[in-house]
């Protein structure tokens, strides 16, 4: 366990390269990510806003995800359903007349929290390939149930009139500002993660990780913690949810739908598993290659299927690595 | 594709089922259960054996089903003959599934669970946008082959597709051939015992990379198998095999991963489950609901049924109905 100490543990000696090796890179993407609205003006290019902020909703999903996948070394394949769960939850107080965020924001991560919970609490007794098998099957529970919410829309999906509100105020329909509420939302999601790992709780969940019986046999049964990590993971990607349906103004049972939980992995491996910035660098990095694909051919899974291969096959440690090999940090793997 | 499960392409069905007997509609949908299941156990069969021998979890292994209906539409316009394209079809499906084999899932039998899911979901999106490209994206049809087609009246008013019977006899068939290869034969000895403990049989002079070979060989031509014999009465499409992989998941969780003989009583009960659930549970619901609500509930709650099993096998035995590794 003394190894996966994060460097923040004042218990750890000193290390102050390792620790500006640690911090730089996502110093860099917020950095980045906050002057984007000033380059979308300067290049007058509105589709940039547009775009970043899509990627910021996924990569509050693939943060959540990352946080029970890259510190608890749990694969959910299933966590598009909390994706879902947030934006339906939206859609469906929209539908019936209710946009105050105040009431619609806590009621959608609430509904995801309980779902996680009992989903959680059922999956997590299980182990390895079991444990990825169950949450799809979770998911696809939640898919096909939306799939027959007739009154929502069912197949069809159902669209959203008008945005949330806070307190009456529709500040949402301002693309600036919905651009930096998505902001604050990652950094937020992002720094919680981050202080959730460095915490005792987020030792637990990584020492789970390496080694349970060890962990039990120091009087620590990491079932518990497993469950409510699971739970603020779903509540965090209900709050993409919540985010996304409100950009596309429309939810659909594509949402939570089974490819949409791999795209979600893959971001993650793609960035740097265990990393959270890695999440946010791999959630970009899979949006733009899907948008440059895009443009090259409409079968761009043709190629993108075997890019995948490729990286799982002799990526190891994703973009989050490559960077800080190529920065002369050490090899972090 | 699910819910074109139920006979939705028949002209057949309407002929009985508007008898006011529900028997009848009952025993219809038994016969319709009883169908997916074994369909379900064909493709289960394989996913269970290579992930208890090799520890491989194999996500592609859904396409291999969509590989098979494929093979169904090119080779019954090429040859004609349902039986001559069935053995061909078979042989082609064998051959792309160990080109997978050699050239990527190879190198991933040392690797993580992660590395394996992700690269056949690779696998996965590379097949369904080929099968898109190659053969567009609108489901196609195989006929009914002429020597299998018509229907036979089974008792009195139950009128049933005999291509639908044969369905059924073949997967029963397959299955009692499965079983006895696995128990009564050396190899069977060796998968059984690859699934109970690998290591341990590599470690007696056994070449368990062959071994694996074999078993997924088989595994690939059973999902073929049924994607092709399914063909006739499913449409053919792309992205067919991903909601059937993950029914075959449920079926392979709650019968115990490695277990043949826990993935056909989970694939007969799943198939059974969803497909009586899907025609009775808003009938069910109007004895204590309004209609329209019925109407409302009873579809979805059908949809969930399965999971629900699945959530409650797992609850009270969490390695499934039958485990085959040894504790």
């Amino acid at each position: 366990m003394a190894k996966t100490a994060s460097p923040a543990t004042p218990s750890t000696a000193p290390r102050p390269s390792r620790i500006l090796e640690g911090t730089w890179i996502p110093l860099v993407v917020f950095a980045i990510l906050a002057v984007m609205p000033a380059v979308s003006v300067a290049l007058d290019d509105s589709f940039l806003t547009l775009f970043v902020i899509r990627v910021m909703i996924f990569a509050i999903a693939a943060v959540s995800l990352d946080l029970i996948l890259g510190y608890g070394a749990l694969i959910s394949f299933g966590h598009a359903a909390f994706l879902g769960i947030g934006a339906y939850g939206i859609g469906i107080l929209s539908a019936e007349g209710t946009d105050e965020g105040l009431i619609a924001v806590p009621v959608a991560l609430v509904a995801a929290g309980l779902f996680a919970l009992v989903t959680g609490a059922i999956s997590l007794k299980t182990r390895g390939v079991y444990f990825i098998m169950i949450t799809l099957a979770f998911a696809q529970m939640a898919y096909y149930t939306t799939t027959s919410l007739s009154a929502y829309g069912g197949d069809d999906g159902l669209t959203i009139w008008s945005r949330t509100e806070f307190l009456g105020h529709a500040i949402l329909d301002d693309r600036t500002t919905f651009y930096y509420v998505t902001f604050a939302c990652l950094l937020g999601a992002y720094l919680l993660c981050r202080m959730i790992v460095a915490s005792r709780f987020g030792r637990v969940l990584t020492g789970a990780k390496q080694s349970e019986v060890r962990l039990q046999a120091v009087g620590i049964d990491p079932y518990g913690y497993r469950l409510v990590a699971y739970v603020i993971s779903a509540m965090l990607c209900a709050l993409a949810g919540v985010l996304l349906a409100n950009q596309t103004e429309f939810v659909s049972p594509a949402y939570m739908g089974w490819h949409r939980s791999g795209d979600l992995i893959v971001m993650v491996v793609l960035g740097g598993m265990g990393t959270l910035h890695g999440a946010i660098i791999g959630a970009a990095a899979y949006l733009v290659l899907e948008e440059v694909l895009q443009d090259f051919t409409e079968h761009w899974r043709l190629i993108f299927g075997p890019i995948l291969v490729l990286v799982v096959l002799f990526g190891h440690g994703g973009i989050v690595r490559l960077l800080s090999i190529l920065s002369g940090g050490r090899n972090r793997g | 594709m699910r819910a074109a499960m139920p006979m939705v392409d028949d002209p057949h069905r309407t002929s009985e089922v508007r008898h006011p007997v529900s028997m009848t509609l009952f025993a219809v949908q038994l016969l319709n259960g009883l169908q997916l299941g074994v369909l379900l156990f064909l493709i289960a069969a394989g996913l269970t054996l290579v992930f208890g021998v090799m520890d491989f979890v194999n996500l592609a292994h859904g396409v291999q089903y969509m590989v098979g209906a494929y093979l169904a539409v090119v080779f019954t316009t090429l040859v004609g003959n349902f039986f001559m394209a069935l053995v061909l079809a078979m042989s082609a499906a064998l051959l792309i599934g160990l080109l997978l084999e050699v050239t990527i899932y190879r190198r991933l039998y040392d690797r993580d669970h992660l590395d394996q899911v992700l690269a056949t979901f690779g696998v996965i999106l590379f097949l369904n946008e080929l099968a898109r490209v190659l053969f567009g994206p609108s489901p196609l049809t195989v006929p009914v082959p002429e020597a299998l087609s018509g229907a036979v009246l089974l008792m009195n008013g139950l009128l049933y597709p005999v291509y639908r019977i044969a369905l059924i006899v073949a997967g029963l068939a397959v299955a009692v051939g499965l079983w006895l290869l696995v128990t009564q034969t050396r190899i069977g000895m060796l998968v059984r015992a690859g699934a109970t403990n690998a290591r341990m049989v590599s470690a007696l002079g056994v070449n368990i990379r062959q071994l694996f070979m074999i078993v997924f060989g088989f595994g690939v031509m059973l999902a073929g198998f049924a994607g092709f014999t399914a063909a006739p009465i499913l449409s053919v499409e792309p992205g067919m095999g991903d909601s059937l992989l993950i029914l075959a998941f449920v079926v392979i969780v709650i019968g115990g991963i490695g277990s043949i003989r826990g993935a056909f009583f989970a694939a007969l009960i799943v198939g059974l489950v969803d497909t009586l659930g899907r025609t009775f549970m808003t009938d069910i619901f109007k004895l204590f609901l309004s209609p329209s609500a019925a109407t409302d509930v009873g579809p979805a709650v059908a949809s969930m049924l399965i999971y629900i099993l699945m959530a409650a096998v797992l609850f009270f035995r969490p390695t499934g109905l039958f485990p085959a590794k040894g504790s």
